[in-house]
């Protein structure tokens, strides 16, 4: 058996397509004893939120990842010691002064000289080699190194030289409690920064949450990736609504399930997007990945509002209206109650957002990246419009009116093709027959 | 408590362990009949029988082969190489088959192997090598490597607990010349956790085996200087005690390394890259190693003293350190 004193935590693949997560909150702090499956840390992958257990007994040695680092799958986030060989150490480096490069003496040229590296004094501006901790020092306690006598080889200023410069000018200044902080200690020295935040009053300051956080980037993320373009159409839901109608109490008897115009919708997107693949496609750098199944997310407002998730039906080209309904019932029961698995939020191939339920007509979806294009249904409407009879003459009729708007990647879909796609799912939706299912 | 030399209390721990458990046994050559090479099993085939205490050919692999086999099978095997120089004799079952066998296969190999090493007596090239070193790069193997009587024996107990290969380094050098009080009831000391020989605040020196009293003299001598030394006695290579290194670094920002195996690819560089990388910003000084040089261990007792550190170039590098 290996005798590794140090094992790595890594950020976990929490499913195949996930590339990296989010640090949410150490559960542990350095230097804190832990067991192994014991839950370290919490991240965030897309928008799942999960645990990672401890991979063995010991200490947390290290934290090398800090809370709301985005990190690669893979990635070393902590260092566990197996023994008690632990060591908390800096988390960041403090910023140091730039050495300089000209006083930095490289020996006598003898490769084998046993004599230290020195400094060399005799350069114009006459400064010494500044060690690692004296500059670390100096950055920490604003000190000029010019100002600071020193006894070290040429003059070097030594870490004592600059501890007492320390002590002694807080010592005139009579403010006890830094002294404290100048002198070097184990404990002091390997503690991370700890951040501090205030906001002005009247305002409320609070942390934002990781799906926040995920929501906030990948939006943004979105927006600086495709090209972003919307059409709205029209749809007479008039059939939908009559079979809707009909169909709605059996479903919730026979089979529990709740039968939306979203289902609906979905089925007719669904079967248009066999006739428009590059609609459920990626761009991958210069490739285009066009995909033979289509694992249709469904956009699920959460926490009163104030989060979002977007769960996947997976090859949801297979189901029929009744296995539509069912699913998207399922995925939003378990979105709401927070038990999606990481899997359930990956691998999306297109999407479909449903705004429509407190009035919206119009929206401008961001697409879910890396999908090209979103669908959005908005509300149905009773409106007056014109139709004509089968002699063509126009009259003016009450019909359930909903638009329907898709964003869609203008880099891959030319509005030709988004439009096509769309009349495609009008068509289907206005003349839904009887006994289609 | 009573006063034993270093291979007393080797020896002492050694047949503790053998009355405590009847798994544990002895093999090498010579540990029989003869009592070991050093002595130091003397009285155990008296004590234990020959089916506890087998004289062995002159094959080292042979040794660590059957060791690593009644290992596997359940007992708790603690072979004596007459020398450590031989284990590269038995590289071969030590690192090809012991030190992976758990890897593998998920069983372990609750092994010792106890390697006399270490020179300061003119033992030449073949009998006087500090191998440690090489088995810390062997993932799968713990290396140990006491400097005091009472560690020895401690340690030897631990290793024997062990359920992985133990690479037991006794330094020869020790074994009558350093005496100290060792209880006589069972002790055990953890790996991993390194002693501080000696406390000190302005440079740190961290060394193992023989060289630890070298280190000694030498921060005697300084402290007659006004320079105060801190000497850390790592105890055990594989696993090694980084938060100790770091946490006297932290305090002294000044390191000197000081090893008896050669210098380059020694754990000294092992050390001081660790130390590098995970103490930067507490260095004062340039960190230096003081090593054996990079060829065999000469015979002749003038070239030996000057191929080993010696307590006077120890003394000088930590003048320096203090100085820089």
């Amino acid at each position: 058996m290996a005798t590794q004193t140090q094992i790595e935590v890594v950020m976990p693949q929490m499913g195949v397509s996930v590339s990296e997560g989010t640090i949410i909150k150490w559960l542990k702090s350095e230097g804190q004893a832990v067991q192994a499956d014991e839950p370290l840390l919490e991240i965030s992958t897309d928008k799942v939120d999960t645990e990672v257990p401890c991979p063995a007994d010991g200490v947390l040695d290290r934290i090398v990842k800090l809370e709301g680092e985005t990190i690669a799958v893979g990635t070393t986030i902590a260092l566990v010691a197996t023994t008690s060989a632990a060591l908390a150490s800096p988390a960041e480096p403090e910023p140091e002064p730039e050495p300089e490069p000209e006083s930095i003496a490289i020996g006598n040229g003898a490769p084998t000289s046993p004599e230290p590296v020195g400094a060399q004094p005799d350069n114009a501006a006459g400064r010494a080699f500044v060690s690692p901790v004296v500059a670390r020092i100096a950055a920490e306690h604003s000190v000029d190194l010019e100002r600071v006598a020193g006894s070290g080889n040429d003059g070097r200023v030594t870490k004592k030289d600059i501890l007492a410069h320390i002590a002694e000018a807080n010592e005139t200044e009579a403010s006890a409690p830094d002294v404290e902080g100048a002198s070097e200690t184990v404990a002091a020295a390997f503690q991370p920064a700890s951040k501090v935040s205030s906001a002005p009053s009247g305002d409320r300051l609070e942390p934002m949450s990781q799906m926040r956080r995920s929501i906030a980037e990948h939006m943004r993320r979105s927006l600086d990736t495709a090209a972003h373009a919307t059409t709205v159409f029209e749809v007479d839901m008039s059939r939908v609504v009559a079979i809707r109608t009909r169909l709605k109490p059996e479903f919730l008897e026979r089979h529990g399930v709740r039968l939306t115009y979203l289902s609906f919708v979905s089925r007719a997107a669904l079967e248009a997007l066999r006739n428009w693949p590059w609609l459920n496609a990626e761009i991958r750098g210069d490739e285009i990945v066009t995909h033979s199944y289509i694992n249709l997310c469904v956009a699920v407002a959460v926490d009163g509002g104030k989060g979002l998730v977007v769960p996947a039906i997976r090859n949801a080209e297979g189901l029929n209206l009744l296995g539509m309904a069912r699913a998207i019932q399922d995925v939003g029961d378990r979105a709401r109650s927070k038990r999606l698995a990481p899997e359930d939020v990956q691998g999306g191939t297109f999407t479909i957002t449903n705004p429509g339920g407190h009035g919206s007509i119009v929206g401008t979806p961001i697409i879910n990246q890396p999908q090209v294009a979103i669908l959005d249904t908005e509300a149905l409407v009773k409106r007056p419009v014109v139709v004509s009879d089968d002699k063509g003459v126009d009259a003016i009729s009450v019909r359930p009116i909903m638009n329907l708007c898709l964003s869609f990647d203008h880099r891959l879909i030319d509005g030709a093709y988004a439009v096509q796609f769309m009349a495609e799912v009008r068509d289907s939706l206005e003349s839904w027959g009887e006994e289609r299912y | 408590m009573p006063e034993k030399t270093y291979l007393q209390a080797i020896s002492d721990g050694l047949r503790q362990e053998m009355r405590r458990d009847e798994r544990v046994f002895v093999l090498g050559e010579d540990v029989g009949v003869y009592g070991g090479a050093f002595k130091l099993t003397v009285g155990f085939l008296e004590e234990f029988g020959p089916w506890r205490v087998i004289d062995t050919p002159l094959s080292e692999i042979a040794i660590v082969g059957s060791a690593t086999g009644t290992a596997l099978m359940g007992l708790r095997p603690v072979a004596e190489l007459q020398f450590a120089d031989f284990i590269s004799c038995a590289w071969d079952q030590v690192v090809t088959v012991a030190a992976k066998q758990h890897y593998r296969a998920g069983t372990s190999v609750p092994l010792v192997l106890r390697l006399p090493s270490g020179g300061g007596f003119s033992g030449g090239p073949f009998h006087s090598q500090s191998p440690e070193s090489s088995f810390t790069h062997v993932p799968g193997l713990k290396v140990v490597c006491p400097a005091t009587p009472h560690d020895a024996k401690g340690l030897l107990a631990t290793a024997i607990e062990d359920p992985n290969p133990v690479l037991y380094f006794e330094h020869k050098h020790l074994y009558r010349r350093i005496k100290a009080e060792v209880p006589d009831e069972r002790y055990t000391i953890p790996f991993g956790k390194a002693r501080i020989h000696r406390a000190g605040g302005d440079v740190t020196v961290v060394t193992w085996g023989a060289m630890v009293y070298t280190a000694a003299e030498a921060a005697g001598e300084l402290s007659a200087e006004g320079v105060s030394v801190e000497i850390v006695d790592l105890r055990t290579l594989q696993p090694w005690d980084k938060q100790a290194v770091l946490e006297s670094v932290a305090k002294t920002s000044k390191l000197l390394i000081l090893h008896e195996d050669t210098r380059t690819s020694g754990f000294g560089a092992e050390i001081a890259a660790q130390v590098v990388e995970d103490a930067f910003e507490h260095l004062d000084a340039p960190i230096r190693r003081i090593a054996a040089p990079d060829t065999p261990i000469p015979f002749s007792p003038v070239l030996e003293k000057a191929y080993i550190p010696q307590v006077e170039d120890v003394a000088v590098a930590l003048r320096e350190l203090a100085a820089y």
